[in-house]
């Protein structure tokens, strides 16, 4: 009896988080399935077409630009990111007077709201006026129009997107810290050179977290929507910025049709689904989780 | 065993009260807010209809707009209009209404009617306008023509605007020319705007006569200045249509004398519309299109600016197409599935008398989409060029949006297809071809689900 009471009590204890799950994640989750295969504009009832959707996604030309523009985007934007991001947590983790100082102002540009955050680069990378080209100008390097050369509007968001690793800093500093002093201080006795003990304590030692930033990235670039959505309007110029999720978007809420969404958002998840089982196959080799025993 | 078991148990006795605490505490959240709701929704309380009306206007023109809804709710008391500013009010009210909780009134763009009739997301006035002796001779034509779609009335104006060449006088006067006569064909602009352009030593723009891509609302309209249309009204996409060819390839001729890069970078020094910055009212472009509206940030952000309003020209050889103009309108809707529709349509109605309808364009200094039009109103219209704006309106080269259901997605194409030609990326042809290619197939498959729901559903 006393058990059935207690189990009672967890369910009405789980039941706010279980109702909010069900009616706001589940529900939607598995009807976007069956809208993936409908003509589905909200207002009207979904009729289903089959695979129809999915047809007309792989011969959608704008489908393939916006595919294309997102691969390169997350080629060019991860590596620049994560490279970025353990160089700046390595020199914080430096025994250094100030450190808590500079962790500081260097994880501030992460608590910008995002939409400030493109306003604010909206001007520095402006091709008459922003500070960027005139610091450029300074050393001789006549900058281009960043935002309105379709050449150069990728790498703009690059180096925005170079701006916000500091939620990664913060990721890589914590594994940093558990990298046994024991380790570090017998490659010493050896002889290691720094980079020697980098390379081979440092390293490994936190490469399950490298790989936890791997998937983390992999999906936020993928998935990259509100920086460019506000900075690049119908991803301008010449649909140089129109990437995945901004096409998602406004065929799902401007151009109402939310079957074709549906499946968008589909091959969306199933993609990053491949690519986080690949990047997991792949390090199988690299990753060593300490404490388990194996390497 | 035993041992743990009592001691468990005796937690959940001493604990027996805490234990509810919680998800009791839910219960009395939702049962407070299931009863907030039941009290809200005041059902039977004697007193007028609140009705609800989402509009997008914030500033000046909010102001307006919530004099005309003071006024009805003084003029009679039966009906108590509720004005709410809610940004982006087509998609939300299109939301609103799909879940069954739309606003009562909802004021939207004459260029949203078609796809919300095809979504069947507004309720048909027709039969409100007969019994209100509404109808087509009450409105210029190229206003009724915006609320009507297949065969209906969907909406009425709240507001309306056609579009006229504004250029600055002292900057022409500045190049030689003479102000009192604008370019009054399209050649004459080119021409005009060739010799106000300056360039600094290093070969960077500083002034511009005239650009298409200022200020970039009607990128898809250039057509229309020389005789093109963007669909045949029945099935067919005509994008690529020689007007709309040669339209692209006069838009185009002006990165290709400037310099693509050189437009850009001048281009992105820009403002904001709203602010002093903007092109025209910091000086930089001396002549560009632009609405009935313009006169209101003019003489809020650059009050001494020398400044004049003229037909926008058409090509030297279509007489014909003079005084062409885009006419288009804010409208009010009733959503489906409004509560109060009768009502609703007493405040649209109210809001379409010459009174209403004067207050409002006079506070929002826009020409009226009426046909009868009081003296007083052009006494004291503030805006030099108001008649114009009106009479533009009705020209018979007034022309509107497309009323196509999939109009967001063709002009979405049709933007991306002018970027293309501003950086000399594809010629007019091949970017209008493609325009037409893309979209044809996706007309025939509209029109055709359209089809198959109507049948299946029963609709007329």
């Amino acid at each position: 009896m006393r058990i059935r009471k207690e189990r009672l009590t967890g369910y009405l204890f789980a039941m706010p988080w279980f109702i909010g799950f069900a009616v706001f994640l589940a529900y939607p989750l598995v009807a976007s399935i069956y809208f993936s295969f409908c003509d589905y504009s909200v207002l009207k009832k979904p009729v289903f077409i089959g695979l129809d959707n999915y047809r007309e996604l792989f011969s959608d030309e704008v489908f393939w630009i916006t595919v294309k523009n997102t691969a390169i985007y997350a080629a060019l934007s991860l590596p620049a990111g994560m490279v970025t991001a353990l160089a700046l947590a390595m020199l914080l983790n430096a025994k250094v007077p100030g450190t808590t100082f500079f962790r500081t102002v260097f994880f501030l540009p992460s608590l910008v709201p995002m939409v400030s955050l493109a306003v604010l680069w909206l001007w520095i990378l402006n091709g008459e006026h922003g500070i960027l080209n005139e610091v450029l100008r300074m050393v001789g390097i006549q900058g281009p129009n960043w935002l309105g050369d379709p050449a150069w509007s990728k790498p703009a968001l690059v180096v925005l997107g170079v701006w916000g690793v500091g939620n990664a800093v913060l990721i890589y500093l914590a594994g940093l810290q558990d990298v046994p002093t024991s380790l570090v201080e017998a490659a010493e006795l050896d002889g290691a050179s720094a980079w020697q003990k980098t390379r081979h304590v440092t390293i490994p030692m936190i490469s399950p977290v490298i790989l936890f930033n791997l998937i983390m990235g992999i999906i936020g670039t993928l998935q990259v929507f509100t920086v460019p959505y506000v900075m690049f309007p119908g991803g301008s110029p010449a649909r140089s910025t129109y990437f995945y999720a901004m096409y998602l978007f406004d065929n799902a809420f401007l151009y109402n049709k939310m079957g074709y969404a549906s499946a968008m958002g589909w091959i969306m998840f199933l993609a990053i689904f491949a690519l986080t089982m690949l990047s997991l196959k792949l390090s199988e080799r690299h990753v060593h989780y300490g404490g388990g025993g194996t390497a | 065993m035993l041992r743990s078991r009592t001691f468990r148990a005796k937690i959940l006795s001493v604990n027996r009260l805490s234990d509810f605490t919680l998800p009791g505490f839910f219960l009395v959240v939702a049962a407070t807010l299931a009863a907030s709701e039941i009290v809200v929704r005041e059902p039977a309380r004697p007193g007028p209809v609140r009705i609800t009306y989402w509009e997008k206007w914030t500033g000046f023109e909010g102001d307006a707009m919530r004099k005309v809804v003071d006024d009805f709710n003084k003029s009679q008391n039966r009906i108590f209009v509720q004005l709410l500013t809610v940004s982006n009010v087509q998609n939300k009210t299109m939301l609103a209404t799909s879940a069954g909780i739309p606003p009562d009134v909802a004021g939207i763009f004459s260029s949203n009617v078609a796809q919300f009739v095809d979504d069947r997301a507004v309720t048909m006035l027709d039969d409100f306008c007969r019994e209100a002796g509404i109808g087509p001779e009450d409105y210029k034509p190229v206003y009724w023509n915006a609320v009507t779609y297949r065969g209906h009335v969907w909406a009425l104006p709240s507001t309306p605007a056609t579009t006229a060449l504004h250029f600055n006088t002292a900057m022409m006067r500045r190049a030689g020319l003479d102000p009192s006569r604008p370019p009054s064909t399209i050649e004459e602009l080119s021409a005009m705007a060739d010799r106000m352009v300056q360039k600094d030593a290093a070969g960077r723009i500083r002034v511009a006569g005239f650009l298409p891509a200022e200020p970039g609302w009607w990128n898809w309209a250039w057509g229309y200045f020389f005789g093109g249309r963007l669909w045949d009204g029945k099935g067919r996409i005509t994008a690529n249509s020689p007007e709309n060819v040669r339209a692209f390839e006069w838009v185009q001729s002006f990165p290709k004398k400037y310099g693509p890069n050189e437009v850009q970078t001048f281009r992105s020094g820009f403002g904001n519309f709203s602010s002093p910055q903007n092109a025209f009212m910091s000086e930089k472009v001396a002549m560009v299109l632009q609405g009935v509206w313009m006169y209101n940030f003019i003489s809020m952000y650059n009050p001494e600016l020398e400044w004049a309003a003229a037909p926008f020209p058409h090509p030297a050889d279509r007489p014909d197409l003079a005084r062409t103009t885009i006419a288009e309108a804010d409208v009010l809707i009733i959503p489906r599935g409004a509560k109060h529709p009768r009502e609703a349509f007493e405040f649209i109605r109210y809001v379409n008398s010459r009174k209403g309808m004067e207050t409002l364009c006079l506070l929002q200094r826009k020409n009226s989409p009426l046909t009868d039009v009081s003296e007083e109103f052009w006494r004291r219209h503030p805006n030099p060029y108001i008649r114009l704006f009106d009479s533009l309106a009705a020209s018979p080269n007034a022309v509107g949006t497309p009323k196509l259901g999939i109009w967001a997605e063709y002009s979405a194409e049709l933007n991306n297809a002018f970027e293309e030609i501003g950086l000399l990326r594809k010629t007019p042809k091949e970017a209008l071809d493609a325009v037409t290619a893309r979209m044809q197939p996706k007309l025939e498959q509209y029109l055709k689900r359209l089809e198959l729901r109507e049948k299946a559903e029963g609709w007329k």
